[in-house]
């Protein structure tokens, strides 16, 4: 068997080989990577600086591949001579490796500007894993981080660190953003959206000189002017690696040139990716690399025949909310191009059409991307336009943007980058009996590239397999098609204080009964109340603080703590009752008393006669503490649950928790309060309490689980209010505690509650006490409404005459 | 018989917060005026359903979702826009905004059976709603 050996264990190479491996006849493979990982998703990389994914996330060959193929990987290796003539390899550990061919697949490297302490600590550039890994470890909340660059790396990298928390400036020496994929009108749609995120944007600024004494301190420009920085990252760019190349004695113009058939100067040393130009163009981008793979793979194999052709050029930004797309040529000034604008500055969105001769010849869109892949088929199949001129911008009624997974054609492309068809996909799921998406992804390769193509990868899968389930987590809604988890970092990492605000930039701009309140209740606990309240978001109960029923008239339960009420309070209470004509007077499961069939222009009236605070027994939020008589005059009681429980009420009414909220408190484990069937419960016993916590005796029963159990009060209420605030923080919108409880563990609960760290315990009960101490009793609108008519019914200005 | 329609005065638009609706007594009918930002819609106040008040729903987009069993209706055309209420529809009334104050398009004839039930019309035609109920009450 013939050796190949390959430089490079990129995505170029290691696609090449993937396609090399269909071929025969086989070779004995060895594959060089100066890196420590196995090939690895690198347009992902700035997803795993943004926390949404995992490096093993992004792992496209694990060891498993290189092992089933029997290929020699060695990691950590840089080859640092290639002898042409001997036919030979020489690594940086000494070691040398004869071949029969050669595969140079070294990828680019960053291009440093010339800047002045330019190595300085605290400077990064962002290529590779290793970069990402670095980065994260320096990145913090607050940190001043200035990014060099303002193309399609520099922006995804500014994104990454802004959701870690640092302020991040943008520098461009440009006086566009991505200028090489934008016009100026796109670039200045695309800065605004930057803007809008909290990144600072700074256009036609040329960095001289990296300020500081040993570590980086800042950032200095031409002219003088210059802005403080904590972190520095340089993405001004990327030049073909091809040092091996010249060694090699192949010949090289701005990178190593080969032919259609992905040939160059020697007939057994081959070059693949972003270090080859064909045409003189040099590809940077994911999907040309992998076309120019299949071509050498048939060369390099002997069964030369397919060529390469150039591809077109198309990008993506990848930064979530901030959608931009271009492909094909850029400048609208070549003769006889017609050019097609539309604007809405109000919702942020530019599209540009370049037509000749009534083919598409680019496309620009910043913020509305939908419809890329429509143009990417015409672009690719030079489709005459002369009769679609009249939908050119917007699809024509009843095609959704050309995803419409069922009017594809099986010759058109879903994955772009890996040159997937829907032929093949639809194939591989009949034939292979693909049913799930990360099969579908080892099968054919789609949608392991930019990802753009994973909702039509699904789409297609939900079409043709009736048992496929979308995999991944469960998100809120289709508003705002993001898991709850991810949500509330974003939120916190984006300063996002209003729901309207989370929906313009995350979701559909429109909202409705599930993500609305779930986004209030997000907002309200993230920034501790210090939040904009959109009482339009808010279902109608927490508009009014009652109750609806069924006839539209509303219930009144007034805050009884520990169940413990007065003469004085059942008088007034009576009164309210006869004054108001309160349907029923109910006592509740909770120890409490419940109003029902009142008005809602009577609410503030009865709030008022009452003189009690909102028992909360109509929101998301803190019920109440139901005790039993404690050790005041119960024979067998051997703690005092009733002052305990009354306390705990006292110290988490009036917050909000993603479901409602009921505790108990018991001073034996007789348990007449039921507290082992409450969201959280206080069970007392002789010198202790058990906090118990994930109790149910709803839809569902559940005994709950042992928290910890404490030797004082004091040290109880405290793992009540643990364990509470952590609830609050990590539930989803709707989860009761006995399914978060079940969902996690109660072994992770205990660990990140009542034995997590000082630090950690003491920022759960920092932000507890924050809450607490802008939340009040909702009844006090009474006096001071959020809006002036928000009990009052409207009358008419005038009366309509009979 | 034809039945004269004419513009109520009904309140000034801050009564009527952004993205909520306010109930509202008028020509014998209860309403639910609600406030999009950009113009006033109006629809029948009772949910076809269990009569839940749609002045207090959730406003998603130019439909409202009805606060007892999550029913919702186009405020444009008053139709159904979920699978439960998809073939229900609420009565619309026209709004306009003169001098500070939002009109309602009403029906003269106060005698209108309020309880009529539920007949849904195409697109467009819902404004004509009072001319056909007005028959179906003789």
């Amino acid at each position: 068997m013939k050796k190949l050996v390959v430089v490079g264990n990129g995505m170029a190479g290691v696609a090449c080989v993937e396609q090399i491996l269909r071929h025969k006849p086989k070779f004995e493979i060895t594959i060089f990577g100066d890196e420590t990982h196995v090939n690895y998703n690198r347009i992902m990389l700035s997803s795993v600086l943004a926390g949404e994914k995992s490096p093993d996330d992004i792992v496209l060959n694990g060891l498993d591949w290189y092992q089933q193929n029997d290929i020699d990987l060695r990691l950590g290796i840089r080859i640092v001579d290639v002898d042409s003539a001997a036919k030979t390899v020489t690594g940086d550990d000494g070691s040398v490796t004869s071949f029969d061919k050669l595969l140079l697949a070294t990828g680019s490297l960053p291009v440093i500007p010339s800047i002045e302490d330019v190595k300085k600590d605290g400077v990064f550039v962002f290529r590779n894993l290793d970069d990402t890994r670095a980065l994260l470890e320096r990145s913090r909340p607050g940190l001043k981080a200035v990014v060099i660059g303002g193309g399609l790396l520099g922006l995804e990298a500014a994104r990454g660190l802004q959701v870690q928390g640092c302020q991040v400036s943008v520098v461009h020496l440009m006086d566009t953003l991505m200028e090489r994929q934008l016009d100026e009108i796109g670039g200045s749609y695309l800065a605004a959206k930057m803007n809008r995120l909290g990144v600072t944007v700074l256009l036609g600024l040329s960095t001289t000189a990296i300020l500081g004494n040993g570590k980086v301190e800042g950032v200095q420009f031409k002219g003088g002017r210059s802005i403080p920085a904590d972190l520095v990252v340089v993405a001004a760019g990327i030049r073909p690696s091809v040092d091996l190349a010249r060694k090699a004695g192949l010949q090289i113009k701005r990178a190593i040139v080969v032919n259609d058939y992905m040939e160059t100067s020697h007939p057994d040393i081959f070059a693949v990716g972003e270090c080859v130009q064909h045409n003189g163009v040099c590809y940077g981008l994911i999907a040309p690399l992998l076309e120019q793979g299949k071509v050498l793979a048939a060369t390099i194999t002997g069964n030369k025949g397919p060529t390469y052709q150039g591809s077109i050029l198309a990008s993506k930004l990848k930064i979530m909310g901030v959608d931009v797309f271009s492909a094909g040529e850029i400048n609208d000034k070549v003769d006889g191009s017609e050019v097609i604008r539309y604007e809405d500055p109000s919702l942020g969105i530019y599209k540009r059409l370049t037509l000749k001769d009534n083919k598409l010849t680019g496309v620009i869109m910043v913020g509305e991307t939908s419809d890329s892949h429509r143009y990417m088929e015409w672009l690719r199949g030079g489709t005459d336009l002369a009769k679609l001129r009249r939908q050119l911008l917007f699809p024509g009624p009843g095609d959704d943007g050309g995803l419409d997974a069922a009017q594809m054609s099986d010759r058109e492309t879903v994955c772009g980058c890996m040159g997937v068809t829907k032929g093949t996909i639809i194939h591989a799921i009949h034939e292979k009996a693909v049913n799930t998406l990360a099969q579908l992804k080892e099968c054919t390769r789609a949608s392991t590239g930019c990802g753009s193509c994973t909702p039509l990868c699904q789409q297609l899968l939900k079409a043709v397999v009736p048992e496929f389930e979308e995999e991944g987590k469960k998100t809120l809604c289709k508003c705002i098609p993001l898991p709850e988890d991810n949500l509330r970092q974003i939120l916190r990492s984006q300063q996002l204080k209003s729901v309207q605000e989370v929906l313009e930039i995350y979701g559909n701009g429109i909202g409705c009964e599930i993500c609305k309140p779930a986004l209030s209740y997000m907002l309200d606990m993230l920034w501790c109340g210090d939040h904009e309240e959109d009482r339009s978001a808010r279902f109608i109960n927490d508009r009014v603080h009652a109750n609806i029923q069924k006839d539209g008239t509303f219930s009144v339960v007034p805050r009884i703590r520990g169940g413990v009420t007065s003469p004085d309070e059942l008088r007034r209470i009576a009164d309210v009752a006869d004054k108001y004509k309160v349907g029923m007077v109910k006592i509740t499961g909770s120890q409490r008393i419940d109003l029902l069939g009142v008005k809602k222009e009577d609410l503030p009236k009865i709030w008022a006669d009452l003189g009690m605070p909102s028992g909360q027994a109509y929101t998301k939020g803190v019920r109440m503490v139901k005790t039993c008589v404690g050790t005041d005059f119960c024979r067998f009681g051997v703690q005092d649950s009733t002052a305990a429980g009354i306390e705990m009420e006292r110290r988490l009414e009036n917050l909000f928790t993603p479901h409602k909220l009921k505790m108990g408190a018991v001073g034996c484990p007789r348990n007449c309060a039921e507290a082992t069937v409450k969201d959280i419960g206080l069970v007392g016993q002789e010198g202790s309490w058990q906090v118990v916590v994930g109790g149910a005796a709803g839809k569902k029963v559940r005994k709950a689980d042992l928290l910890i159990t404490a030797e004082t009060t004091e040290q109880a209420l405290d793992a009540a209010a643990l364990i509470f605030q952590y609830y609050r923080e990590n539930a989803n919108y709707l989860e009761r505690t006995y399914d978060f409880v079940e969902r996690l563990g109660i072994e992770k609960v205990r660990k990140e509650t009542v034995y997590a760290t000082d630090a950690v315990k003491h920022g759960l009960r920092d932000r507890l006490r924050k809450s607490k101490a802008r939340s009040q009793d909702a009844w006090l609108e009474r006096e001071k409404p959020n809006h002036p008519t928000q009990f009052v019914q409207i009358r008419p200005l005038e009366e309509v005459f009979a | 018989m034809k039945v004269e329609k004419t513009w109520v005065r009904i309140t000034p638009p801050d009564n009527i917060p952004l993205c909520q609706g306010r109930a509202v007594m008028a020509g014998g009918r209860e309403i639910a005026v609600f406030n999009l930002g950009n113009r006033f819609l109006a629809v029948g106040n009772r949910c076809p359903h269990r009569s839940g008040p749609l002045a207090d729903g959730i406003v998603s987009g130019d439909t409202v979702v009805c606060p007892l069993h999550a029913w919702r209706f186009s405020l444009e055309t008053g139709k159904g826009a979920s699978s439960a209420s998809a073939s229900s529809c609420v009565e619309t009334f026209r709004t306009r905004v003169e001098h500070g104050v939002v009109l309602l398009e009403l029906p003269v004839e106060s005698a209108v059976d309020k309880e009529l039930p539920a007949v849904c019309f195409e697109h467009g035609e819902a404004a004509n709603w009072s001319e056909s109920s007005s028959t179906a009450g003789d």
